[in-house]
């Protein structure tokens, strides 16, 4: 021991001995200490914040890009042409027989129109590149119309028409203006011929109907989310007819009437389980099990909704267990006192004050539901899918898989379109969310 | 008859079924002022003979239907001529799937063979007769079912305890329901993978380093080549999974720590749920997001560097696949650090411990059992993510370990060797099988063991 | 070392305003002064001796608000070093909430407002220059239940050193928790296994650990919150035993439910009631001679 009294060798009276010192050095030992510590006090609340603002600006960022680049989707650049429904074209038999109609070449009157209004252009190329300034949709679009009303035959009349795809990516500005020459996909004379009609009015951006009304398409500036809409509905809605019954029946059982051993235990251990796994292996059961055993039709909203079904299932599950449980015994007890039974003072008492919790867990599940791709895509929900489907065993595809089979597609076009689809699917999502959220503010009570 | 017009007609029966019992309960007693005498209400009598004449009937129609075709493919392949089923069978099926087509309708009568149009008229004309048989004995079960029952209905017959019986047990199928889909995966999964290995040894499944399933379509290539090995699968999904945690963990806990800890009320409660948004958007979204934004914009940054950065590196996907998972650590975490008593938080402060002093070492402590089981499960599911890694990263095999390049993950191939038109029983979609197994293995560990640790720590504190 | 001075009463036990006093004098008594000591509040005046001569700690008209209510109203009182002052009343009535502001843990519930002064050694603990985290090193706090840190013994008692820096290196901290624990009696019985976790000691020894790890930053009061109430008789007893011996360096304010254990260990008394301080005084004469009625109907077991 040194002079100083402590035990360190070499210590030689530098300080007293650490457990006789008195609260006075001690204090100022502290003092001496703050300074560091509320640094790292600042230091470690700046990491949080930081944490948190990261997330929040890239919710922001994310938004932010879909929106500039899908915001433009919902119009679409139609030219107006002065259509003459030429008889000689369409009928020329003049027997007026729906076969010669159907099978007539719009595209020629479509090429009349322009040539109307372009009367210098000569030769088939330009001519040909005049042409390429429509879509080619928009020849189906006559022929629709002439089969719903004959009598336009022989008549003029001025109609918007769908403009193809680089005209509209111009009209958006989303491509430069660069001439054929130095790369661009339109010609000069192309980019010219469509600046004359802008400044005539006779090229403009409108509301962008073919959005919402059509399937998908090879052309950028005919596809549609309209196909995928239905098709998802018709998905939900049979998941939703399927899940709910039997995710809330499988709750009641669960929490009211079975027995708390070691089957139970192993039943809430799977379900726990179940609403971990990957949602690729769903897929999977449902390529073996419904398409491969059962032979139901690839690409239906049945097998879709079937799929789906069995993912959102243990979501419900424990969502509606836990609204179970919130409902006091209390209540239990003075129904059974009254001589109810069992599934009485279930039905009568505990289901409608539960109802709030287990229609929130279900509107999530749903949400969660209608974002699921992989297991689609697993069941063939990837086909090529251009008529809007009508029922339950049409085929389908759903919005996700729309905007993941876009995706891939190289066109500029596709890209605002992707965006625009995300746009519609993540609308879906606010309004189920909202839905949710604002059902459990008004209706869950706190006990 | 159609089985969904049978479906409807039996619908029909049933709710006269119900009308008739009803009635006949209240016959029973002299009309509705006699109601007391009888042990139920009415409607219980009723429903107790809607039940005994749709749930029999129902299940008849529900098994003859399951194996009706069955049966009938097999009966039709059994009179095909000899040539056709002494093929194999890849070809048999590919012969059997055309008489399906023509059967629905998809292919037109005239353009088939002559072998499969003859197989097609039988076909159809088995399914009518068995359509007759079908709809006479449902009727059939349906009518008895009614008739019997309501002549047995007396005021002392106790049908409402008969009907919440089948009410229960209707309960119980639901819930047998979620561990059906269990049994059903592991069975699938694990019986398509089962013929996988009888077509490639397992140990060069597991342990092969080439995995290019493309080159194995000829039939004499399959299982020689070696172009099955997995191991690079499962190195990419841990390259990738690793990335998305390294940034998903630091985030999602410091901001749980923040929002638990250190914010106001109204903070919180304005940022929390827009955290969650980020969990509801659906992944397709960020694997767009990613290879249309993260990927080029790395890809030019890493020019500026002078570094070569592929459009559809591991960083990218991880990056963006880390921030999907932000969400579901901070909310776990945030559970978890809440759950930890205000007393241990108040010894620490009656030390004189600042704040970050009493989080870091007394809180994050006490927590940390239920903090790792959260980042188990977080790592479970970056490694059963699907549609951000098919987007975002690449389709090769790799075997590197520079984010910067492009690498493919176990849920990719099963992707990619599923979508599209394979027939059902080559290598290649049994393969994804076997990936989808392992996958659902190593996910269902991960799962128990993560949700054992958290239960444990929550009876720690309660 | 007690530089208590008891303020001599007149035997009033049979007169007949032993009851309510509801002499408005409103004078503050000083040391040494021949007059009773009565704070005005309202109707409600303290009894008994609030004031010590050389206090460390002095409270004058302490309030505490939770939200609304009023959970501790205008109460004076000082502690004396190297006394042990308990706090004694029935449940709800303020004990555990007026010890929580001589040391501001207070700060921590949200929604509780505290006004009043509270003078430490002469330093306000309120005033914006004070700092908290040095506050809580000199007053420590041991609760009523145990609650040792998920660690081991060692790093329990050798947190609050750590974290203000108490210790240079090693084996100075070896130093502290060894004599941290030696005051408290623990080391005999913890001294081979300092490495494994607080939470295997027992309940009584647990509550020991709880006061080592607050003597290990050289506090000058310790508070303690009934902190024999999860105990059983035994342990409580060693507890007791230990608030003796700690008398001697510290001063000790201790809240208790039990009259018996009050009068054990403690040499003043404050008897508090739905937010008032009633009563103080020598703990013996308190127990055997108490001057305000409820103080008299709370000992003999009216209500409480």
């Amino acid at each position: 021991m040194n002079a100083s009294g402590s035990n360190v060798p070499g210590d030689a009276g530098s300080r007293p001995s650490v457990s006789r010192r008195t609260p006075k050095e001690t204090q100022e030992q502290v003092a001496r200490s703050l300074k560091r510590r509320y640094w790292a006090e600042r230091r470690f609340r700046m990491y949080g914040l930081a944490a948190v603002l990261i997330g929040i600006v890239f919710v922001l960022f994310l938004f932010a890009t879909i929106i500039a680049k899908g915001a433009s989707t919902f119009r679409q650049s139609y030219v107006k042409l002065d259509v003459f429904y030429d008889p000689a074209i369409i009928d020329p038999a003049g027997t007026r027989k729906p076969e010669d109609i159907a099978n007539a070449d719009y595209q020629a009157i479509i090429r009349a129109a322009l040539r109307e209004r372009f009367p210098n252009v000569e030769g088939r190329r330009d001519t040909r590149e005049l042409t390429r300034l429509v879509s080619s949709g928009a020849s189906f679009d006559l022929r629709s119309r002439v089969k719903n009303n004959e009598d336009l035959i022989g008549q003029r009349e001025t109609q918007w028409v769908l403009a193809s795809d680089d005209v509209d990516m111009l009209m958006k500005g989303r491509i430069s203006r660069e001439t054929a020459d130095d790369g661009g996909p339109l010609s000069a004379q192309q980019i010219g011929w469509i600046d004359s009609l802008a400044e005539a009015d006779a090229l403009e951006l409108r509301f962008n109907r073919t959005f919402f009304t059509h399937g998908d398409s090879r052309e950028p500036e005919q596809a549609g989310v309209g196909g995928a809409v239905m098709g998802s509905l018709f998905t939900l809605a049979l998941t939703l007819l399927l899940s709910f019954p039997i995710g809330v029946s499988a709750a009641i059982y669960l929490e009211e009437f079975a027995r708390k051993n070691r089957w139970t235990d192993l039943i809430e251990v799977n379900i726990n389980n179940l609403a971990a796994v990957p949602s690729i292996v769903f897929g999977l059961l449902g390529l073996a099990v419904f398409i491969g055993f059962f032979g139901l039709p690839r690409s239906a909203p049945l097998v879709g909704a079937l799929v789906l079904t069995l993912l959102t299932l243990p979501t419900i599950i424990i969502a509606s267990r836990a609204a179970l449980k919130g409902v006091p015994p209390s209540i239990r007890e003075a129904a059974l006192g009254m001589g109810a039974s069992k599934i009485q003072m279930v039905t009568h008492h505990v289901l409608p004050l539960a109802m709030p919790g287990m229609l929130t867990g279900t509107i999530i599940g749903m949400a969660r539901a209608l974002g699921e791709t992989a297991p689609l895509l697993m069941i063939g929900m990837v086909a090529f899918i251009v008529d809007v489907p009508r029922g339950f065993t049409d085929p389908a595809t759903v919005l996700p898989v729309q905007v993941f089979l876009w995706a891939d597609s190289p066109e500029r076009a596709f890209v605002e379109r992707t965006s625009g689809a995300i746009i519609v699917l993540l609308a879906f999502l606010v309004v189920m969310n909202a839905t949710a959220v604002v059902l459990r503010n008004r209706f869950e009570r706190r006990w | 008859m159609t089985p969904a017009a049978l479906l409807v007609v039996l619908v029909g029966l049933s709710l006269l079924a119900y009308t008739l019992g009803k009635s006949r309960a209240l016959a029973a007693v002299g009309g509705s002022r006699g109601i007391r005498n009888l042990h139920s209400l009415p409607s219980y009598y009723g429903a107790l003979t809607a039940l005994w004449c749709a749930l029999p009937a129902l299940v008849v129609f529900g098994i003859w239907l399951a194996f009706q075709d069955a049966i009938i493919t097999r009966l039709v392949t059994s009179h095909m001529p000899a040539d056709v089923q002494a093929l194999s069978p890849q070809e048999l099926s590919l012969v059997i799937n055309d008489v399906h087509n023509v059967v629905q309708g998809n292919v037109s009568f005239e353009n088939a063979r002559p072998e499969v149009r003859a197989a097609a008229e039988e076909y159809i004309e088995l399914r009518r007769i068995s359509r007759l048989a079908l709809t006479g004995l449902v009727i059939a079960i349906g009518i008895v079912g009614l008739v019997v029952v309501r002549s047995r209905i007396s005021p002392q017959f106790r049908a409402r305890n008969a009907v919440e019986k089948a009410v229960e047990w209707g309960l119980i199928g639901c819930s047998l329901i979620a561990v059906l889909t269990t049994v059903g995966i592991i069975a699938s999964v694990a019986f398509e993978a089962a013929r996988f290995f009888g077509q490639v040894p397992w140990y060069e499944f597991l342990f092969g380093l080439n995995w290019s399933p493309q080159t194995a379509i000829r039939a004499d290539q399959v299982g020689s080549s070696g172009s099955f090995g997995a191991v690079p699968l499962f190195w990419g999904t841990a390259l990738i999974s690793g990335i998305a945690m390294i940034v998903a963990v630091p985030i999602g806990l410091f901001s749980a720590i923040y929002l638990a800890e250190y914010a106001h009320r109204k903070f919180r409660a304005w940022t929390k749920p827009f955290l969650e948004v980020l969990a509801g958007i659906p992944t397709v979204v960020y694997g767009f997001f990613a290879a249309l934004t993260i990927g080029p914009a790395l890809r030019g940054w890493g020019e500026a560097f002078g570094l070569e950065v592929a459009t559809e590196s591991a960083l990218a996907a991880g990056l963006v696949m880390g921030i999907m998972i932000v969400p579901f650590v901070s909310s776990l975490a945030d559970d978890m650090i809440t759950a930890v008593p205000q007393s241990l938080r108040d010894g620490a402060y009656a030390l004189g411990a600042t704040k970050s002093e009493t989080i870091r070492q007394v809180v994050i402590r006490a927590a940390l059992p239920g903090i790792v089981g959260g980042v188990l499960l977080a790592v479970s599911r970056a490694i059963g993510e699907t549609m951000i890694v098919v987007m975002a990263a690449g389709l090769a095999a790799n075997l590197t370990a520079n984010p910067f390049e492009a690498v493919t993950t176990v849920t990719v191939q099963i992707v990619t060797l599923l979508v599209g038109d394979q027939e059902f029983d080559s290598p290649k979609t049994l393969a994804a099988f076997a990936l989808g197994l392992v996958l659902f293995l190593v996910t269902l560990g991960l799962n128990i063991l993560a949700l054992h640790i958290v239960k444990k720590y929550r009876e720690q504190y309660e | 070392m007690s530089s208590t001075t008891v303020e001599q009463k007149r035997d009033t036990a049979t007169s007949p305003d032993a009851g309510l006093n509801l002499k408005p004098s409103g004078r503050r008594a000083t040391a040494g002064s021949d007059a009773e000591s009565l704070t005005l509040k309202g109707d409600m005046q303290t009894v008994g001796t609030v004031t010590v001569e050389n206090p460390l700690f002095q409270c004058k008209d302490v309030n505490v608000y939770y939200g609304e209510k009023h959970a501790i109203k205008r109460v004076s009182i000082d502690i004396g070093r190297g006394e042990v002052l308990a706090m004694i009343g029935p449940s709800g009535c303020g004990k555990s909430t007026f010890l929580r502001c001589l040391n501001r843990m207070n700060d921590t519930i949200p929604g509780a407002r505290v006004t009043g002064s509270i003078v430490l050694d002469g330093q306000d603990i309120h005033d914006k220059r004070q700092d908290v985290v040095q506050l809580r090193a000199r007053v420590g706090m041991v609760f009523q239940k145990p609650n040792p840190f998920p660690k081991s013994i060692y790093e329990n008692v050798a947190y609050g050193p750590r974290i203000h820096g108490l210790a240079a290196d090693r084996i100075e901290l070896d130093e502290i928790v060894h004599t941290s624990l030696r005051r408290a009696g623990l080391w005999e019985e913890v001294k081979d296994r300092l490495n494994q976790p607080g939470t295997s000691l027992s309940g009584g020894q647990q509550q020991r650990l709880c006061i080592a790890r607050t003597i290990a930053v050289n506090p000058e009061v310790i508070l303690m919150d009934e902190p024999c109430s999860a105990l059983d008789p035994i342990a409580t007893a060693k507890i007791e035993d230990l608030i003796d011996e700690l008398r001697a360096t510290y001063a000790i304010v201790i809240v208790t439910h039990s009259m018996q254990q009050a009068a054990r260990v403690s040499q003043r008394t404050a008897y508090f009631h739905l937010g008032d301080l009633i009563e103080v005084g020598e703990t013996d004469r308190i127990f055997t001679n108490p001057r305000h009625k409820l103080t008299e109907d709370y000992i003999t077991g009216r209500f409480g």
